[in-house]
Formats: structure tokens, C-alpha cells, sequence
């Protein structure tokens, strides 16, 4: 069985800080790490070879060439083979574009069973690239997987709502796209990192995707950043202390001005 | 369009490689050169003192005027409209009278004649309608090719959805489908006047910054919009509109998916985006019992209780109560924020609340920067207090 898993580097958005002064973002320092629901997308994968023979796992990213060291530690986790899609051409690209190369990428390592990915990446939280990788590759997809079992050569899954879960039957192939509740991902292990370093990790451009230029990254994205700014602060009201009954004394008495109460 | 130096004028100042929120500005040499990881939003540009770094426009421009119409995706579940497509529906009217369109409901499910009516006495002009049993609970597959064929058909100029479980599953689907944008989980939409087109703003970075997306070139422009931020319509019971009928050419085999079950662990629908009152707690609680104070005070003023993710990844309360950038975003008249540090993910969803009251211990918390009201002080003495206190005030009445 062989299972690829989308992973992305993304900018650790915990510690984004906003400069109060100037209103614009502090990003020195911002460590880059593998995207959060994305450990859990590759865990799930690992568990699989861990509880079968012969399951192969392959990561595949789109990124700059940084991005080997977030794959490096995806291999070190457990994965098999990873593969790099970094061209200057994909640069730019939204969720359109960056389904159309990842699904090349995809299609180029072949045979696969099951594709795991993120629910979501914290630098955009867009959620579209996971099913948007399965439209092109033709495949079903189920979002937002919570639980995860194999029966019978079918994936049956858990699948979360808003208010509890749906018990899903999908045939494979297939792509899921996992939530952080699926489960715990592991760490690197010693072992693991020392063969992450013997290990190749494969770079195709455009070219060994077969893709014209005109068809990735900015180019091929019909979605556009018009503009961006940092949101408004809202100004910060007035603090009080004081006893307990104080403090409720003088709130009820605000919730009375408000009509509240 | 995308973003270029130009090199005669770069003076290798750097600014624009601090100022890149994606780090996708090095120095080559002592020039500036834009790299991959570039998005084209134009942060640099501003900060460039040189006017060094500009736009390059694309002059292709395709003849879409064959689009026309805001749609509304009528997600119903079990035969209930979600609240959020009220919500779309006020926000499409005021942008189909901007453009001088009509507005549309696309409604999928089995039996759903009833919900038609619903949706045009909240300001739809016409309601495309799907009706089979395959199209009974939603799954991607049956309503992707339903409504891909009536955009094919329509040729709807908007299409928004609500940005729920099932809306985030279908937008992309539909939006591969037509090889057109989709902008997720906006806040603000706006037509720009001139050319009648969408500007939809979303945040990005964990709610960091704001972006305005557009969609230039492409039919329809898509969003999702996330419950629970724009105001809902209106109900006028004698409103007229028009039932337009879809074909359901799919069959049960061209369904990969089957629903064996349907689990709810939340008892009922947690209705975080229509409560005026929120009483929310955080890691500050210390323990799962710390959400009964919080139900007591909740209960007096006829309000719900929600939560901060910590205290739902701590087990003490359903994934449904959260509140936050992946949880729900919510727009009560007042919002307590107990136990609750602030950070931007949990401010990104509760920021638009009327007055926001916090109580923390720690007076450098970072809610206190959003609160109207700060409270410092211990939670579990304040919250009894101050039931109590509102207790008294309401039994005086
Ligand atoms: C991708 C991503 C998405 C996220 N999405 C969300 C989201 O949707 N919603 C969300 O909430 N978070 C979200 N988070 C998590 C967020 O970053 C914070 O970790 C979380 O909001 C912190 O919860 P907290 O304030 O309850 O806990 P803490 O940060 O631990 O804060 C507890 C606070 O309680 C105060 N306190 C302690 N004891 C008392 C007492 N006795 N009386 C009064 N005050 C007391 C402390 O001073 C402290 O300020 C997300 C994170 C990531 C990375
Ligand atoms: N550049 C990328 N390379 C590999 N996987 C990606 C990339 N972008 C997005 N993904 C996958 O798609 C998921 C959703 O991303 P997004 O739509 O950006 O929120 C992520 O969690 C990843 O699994």
C-alpha cells in the first residue's frame, strides 16, 4: 500500500507578533515549522505502516528550497521518500494553482492508495488545497477526519461536524484531510534522523512535472492579494480592581447603563 | 499581477525584507529580488521608499458578461436552513442591489419545497431547487456535479457560501469544477464601485493580518463567509420570488462516499452565533467544574457558555463551544472572556462582540487590550460575586 501525505512549511503563526507601534509584523525570528495538521496527516499515515507490512510513505511538498528541512524531518519521523515541487514558476500560487502542481507532483509519483493532507495550513487556513488536489486527481475526499480505519480494502472514517461526527464509507483511492483530533504525532527518532540525512530528497520543477509556466504559481491563480493590512487595534477600555463586590457592583451598574440588565 | 523591483531605483535599503510577511524578499547583491514564496500582497510596495517595488498588471482581459447574479448556497441540515445562510442572504442583497442584479438561493436536499419559500421571504429573487434522495445529506460528490451543472447553466457572477464544515468542503470542489477563485472564510465583502466587482476580505497569519482578495478574471467569484459575521436579513412573509427547478442527473453509483452513521456528541446544536450573551472561559477555570460558575452566571442573564481552545484540548468542554479562529466566531451583545490570556487566534473570533468584559489575574494578559471592561482579579471569587450581584439586581426588579 503506498500513501503520499501533503505536508506544507508554513511560518509558526503562534509567534507572529504585531509591532503596537507601528502596526505592521514582526517576523524576525518566526521559526518555520511543519504546518500542525499536517504532523497529524503524516502520523496517521505512519501508523498505517506500523501496523501493516509493505506500506510505503511518501511526503510531497511545494515550497522554496527551505523546505528540505521541514521534509528531513518528516523522514526522520518515519516517512519513506519525500519530493520537492520548487520552481521559481509556482511561486505566487493560490489554492487553484497550487492544487493544479501538487496534483502533477502527485500523479508523477503514482500508484497510490490513500493521500492524506491538512485540514487547513496556519499561514492562510484556507482548507481548499486538499479537496481541491483530489478534484484534479479525480478521486474522492472526505474533510475534516477525525477517525480513520481500514475495512475490507475500504477507508471508513470519522469525519467532524459542528455538532458531533459522521461515520463515512470512501473507496480507495482517496484523499483525507486531517484535523488535530485525529491524533498525536509523533517525534523525530534519533534512528530516524540519522537515516533523514543518507536519504535523497527529490526536486522537480515544471519541467519534470510536465507543466508549462503559464499553467502554475501566480499565473495560473485566479484569486489575487489586492491588498493586505494589519487589522485596526481596537482601543483598550478601562480597567478596574477592587473587592469582589466592588467589581460586580460597578459592572451591574454598567450592564444597567447598556440596557442589559 | 505580480510584484517587480525595479532595479534602477532599488537602493538595497532592506526595508521591504523586514517588511515581507511571507519571507519572500532576499538581497541579491545589493539589490532586492523577489522570490517564489511572493503572494503579490503588496506589503512592500507601500513600505518601499523609493517607489522601487511596483504592481505588473496582466492585460489579458476575458469578456465575462454572460454572469450575472449573486448566489446563495441554502445549506439546509435535516430540513432546517443554517443560520448562516440568513446571514448570506442579507449580505447578497446589499451586494446585488450594489451591482443592480438579482439575488439567488441554490438549494440542494430531498423534500426541501417547503425551505423555497423561506428563502425568498428572506430576500431571495429566485431559488434554484434540487430535489432527490441523493441529495439528501450532503456528500461532495452529488452536490458538487448538482450545482456545478446550474453554474454551467446560470452563469451566477457570485457565489457565496457559508464557511461551515460543509461549506469549506464544497467550495473548493465547486471552484476546481468551474476553474475559477475561491476566497475563504472572508469578514467583509464589498462591491468596488467602478467596475462592480468583489473585494473580499479575510485574515490571514492566524488573524495577524488582513488581506483583500480579488477575482479578476475568472466566473463565478467565490467565497465562503464565516458564520456569525455579517447581519442577517430581514423575514417579509409577502415577498414574491421565483422556484426554478434543477435537473439531478448523478445516480447513487456516481456517489463515492456512504454515510453509515451520524453521531452528535452536543446534544443539540450549540447556537454560539446567535447568543446576545456569551460567557466564556479559558485555561484560567483551573478544571472542567470551573464551567458551572460559569453556567451560573450565563444562566441569570439568559446567556451560553463558550470556550477558549485550551480548555476544549484540555477535555473539560465540546469542541462545539470553542470560540476563535478555528472555532466559531461570535458577535453577542457581551462577552465575558474569564481565565482567557487573548491570543489573536481566540481574539479573532470574539473581537466583534458588543462589550467585551475580561477577567484575568494576570494584568498584563493580552485580552485586556480588546476588553472594554477589565477586571483583574481571581476568577473564581469575581464570577460568584458578580452573579450574585446581578442576581439581586434582576429579583429588585
Ligand atoms: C492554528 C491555531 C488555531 C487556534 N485556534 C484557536 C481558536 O479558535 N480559539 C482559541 O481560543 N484558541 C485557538 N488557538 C490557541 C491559542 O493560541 C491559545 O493557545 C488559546 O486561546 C489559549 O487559551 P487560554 O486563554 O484559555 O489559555 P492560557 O493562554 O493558558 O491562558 C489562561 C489565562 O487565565 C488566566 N488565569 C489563570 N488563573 C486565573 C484565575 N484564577 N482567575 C483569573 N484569571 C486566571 C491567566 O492569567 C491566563 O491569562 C489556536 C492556536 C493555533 C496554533
Ligand atoms: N505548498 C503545499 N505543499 C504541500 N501541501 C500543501 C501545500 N499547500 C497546502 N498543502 C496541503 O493542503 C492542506 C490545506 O492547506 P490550505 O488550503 O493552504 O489551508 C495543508 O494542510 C497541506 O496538507
Amino acid at each position: 500500500m503506498k500513501i503520499i501525505v501533503c505536508v506544507k512549511q508554513v511560518p509558526d503563526t503562534n509567534e507572529v507578533k504585531i509591532d503596537p507601534v507601528k502596526g505592521t509584523l514582526i517576523r524576525e525570528g518566526v521559526p518555520s515549522i511543519l504546518n500542525p495538521d499536517d504532523a497529524n496527516a503524516l502520523e496517521e499515515a505512519l501508523k498505517l505502516k506500523d501496523t501493516y507490512d509493505d506500506v510505503v510513505v511518501d511526503v510531497i511538498s511545494m515550497g522554496p528550497p527551505q523546505a528540505t528541512y521541514m521534509l528531513r524531518e518528516c523522514l526522520a519521523m518515519g516517512a519513506d521518500n519525500a519530493y520537492l515541487l520548487s520552481d521559481r514558476a509556482f511561486g505566487g500560487a493560490d489554492t487553484c494553482a497550487t492544487s493544479t502542481t501538487l496534483a502533477e507532483g502527485i500523479k508523477k509519483i503514482g500508484d497510490y492508495d490513500i493521500i492524506f493532507a491538512g485540514r487547513q495550513a496556519i499561514d492562510g487556513d484556507t482548507a481548499q488545497v486538499g479537496p481541491q488536489v483530489a478534484q484534479r486527481l479525480d478521486i474522492p475526499v472526505v474533510t475534516y477526519v477525525q477517525g480513520f480505519k481500514i475495512e475490507n480494502g475500504k477507508a471508513i472514517v470519522n469525519r467532524m461536524m459542528e455538532d458531533g461526527y459522521e461515520e463515512i464509507e470512501v473507496a480507495m483511492p482517496c484523499l483525507l484531510t486531517a484535523v488535530n483530533e485525529l491524533n498525536v504525532p509523533r517525534y523525530m527518532s534519533v534512528n530516524g534522523i540519522v537515516t533523514a540525512y543518507e536519504k535523497e530528497i527529490k526536486v522537480w520543477n515544471h519541467d519534470d512535472l510536465q507543466l508549462d509556466p503559464k499553467d502554475c504559481g501566480l499565473n495560473a491563480s485566479p484569486t489575487q492579494v489586492f491588498r493586505s493590512f494589519t487589522p485596526p487595534a481596537k482601543g483598550k477600555g478601562e480597567i478596574v480592581s477592587g473587592t469582589e463586590e466592588e467589581v460586580a457592583r460597578n459592572l451591574v451598574n454598567k450592564l444597567k447603563e447598556k440596557h442589559i440588565i | 499581477m505580480a510584484v517587480k523591483v525595479i532595479n534602477d531605483k532599488c537602493r538595497g535599503c532592506k526595508l521591504c525584507v523586514k517588511a515581507c510577511p511571507f519571507d519572500a524578499i532576499t538581497m541579491v547583491g545589493k539589490l532586492a529580488e523577489i522570490q517564489s514564496a511572493c503572494t503579490a500582497c503588496g506589503v512592500c510596495i507601500e513600505k518601499c521608499p523609493f517607489d522601487a517595488i511596483i504592481r505588473e498588471e496582466s492585460d489579458e482581459v476575458k469578456d465575462l458578461s454572460a454572469y450575472h447574479g449573486v448566489w446563495v448556497f441554502a445549506e439546509q441540515r435535516e430540513n432546517k436552513l443554517m443560520s448562516v445562510v440568513i446571514e448570506l442572504l442579507g449580505e447578497g442583497r446589499r451586494l446585488a442591489d450594489e451591482i443592480g442584479t438579482e439575488l439567488c438561493a441554490v438549494l440542494c436536499g430531498n423534500h426541501v419545497d417547503s425551505l423555497a419559500q423561506e428563502l425568498i421571504g428572506y430576500g431571495a429573487d429566485k431559488v434554484y431547487i434540487a430535489n432527490s434522495p441523493i441529495l439528501e445529506k450532503y456528500r461532495t460528490d452529488a452536490y458538487t456535479e448538482v450545482i456545478y451543472d446550474a453554474i454551467v447553466e446560470y452563469k451566477p457572477e457570485i457565489v457565496l457560501l457559508g464557511a461551515t464544515h460543509i461549506g469549506r468542503d464544497l467550495g473548493p470542489c465547486l471552484a476546481v469544477k468551474a476553474d475559477t477563485g475561491l476566497t475563504a472564510d472572508c469578514t467583509r465583502l464589498e462591491i468596488d464601485p467602478e467596475d462592480k466587482k468583489i473585494k473580499q476580505t479575510r485574515p490571514a497569519f492566524g488573524g495577524n493580518l488582513m488581506a483583500t482578495i480579488i477575482c479578476p478574471n475568472h466566473r463565478p467569484q467565490m467565497s465562503t463567509v464565516r458564520p456569525g459575521v455579517m447581519d442577517k436579513a430581514v423575514f417579509d412573509e409577502n415577498r414574491k420570488g421565483e422556484v426554478i427547478p434543477l435537473q439531478v442527473k448523478i445516480t447513487e453509483d456516481d456517489v463515492r462516499t456512504k454515510i453509515l452513521n451520524i453521531v452528535k456528541t452536543a446534544g443539540e446544536m450549540v447556537s454560539l452565533t446567535d447568543a446576545d450573551i456569551i460567557v466564556s472561559g479559558g485555561m484560567g477555570l483551573g478544571s472542567k467544574e470551573g464551567f458551572d460558575k460559569l453556567k451560573e452566571l450565563a444562566d441569570v442573564l439568559g446567556g451560553t457558555i463558550a470556550a477558549s481552545r485550551a480548555a476544549v484540548d484540555a477535555g473539560w468542554i465540546d469542541h462545539s463551544y470553542q470560540v476563535g479562529q478555528t472555532g466559531t466566531t461570535v458577535k453577542p451583545q457581551i462577552y465575558f472572556a474569564c481565565g482567557i490570556s487573548g491570543a489573536i487566534q481566540h481574539i479573532a473570533g470574539m473581537q466583534n462582540s458588543g462589550l467585551i468584559i475580561a477577567i484575568n489575574k494576570d494584568e498584563n494578559a493580552p485580552i485586556f487590550e480588546v476588553a472594554d471592561y477589565g477586571i483583574v482579579g481571581d476568577l473564581h471569587k469575581m464570577l460568584p460575586a458578580i452573579t450574585e450581584a446581578v442576581r439581586k439586581e434582576l429579583e429588585s426588579k
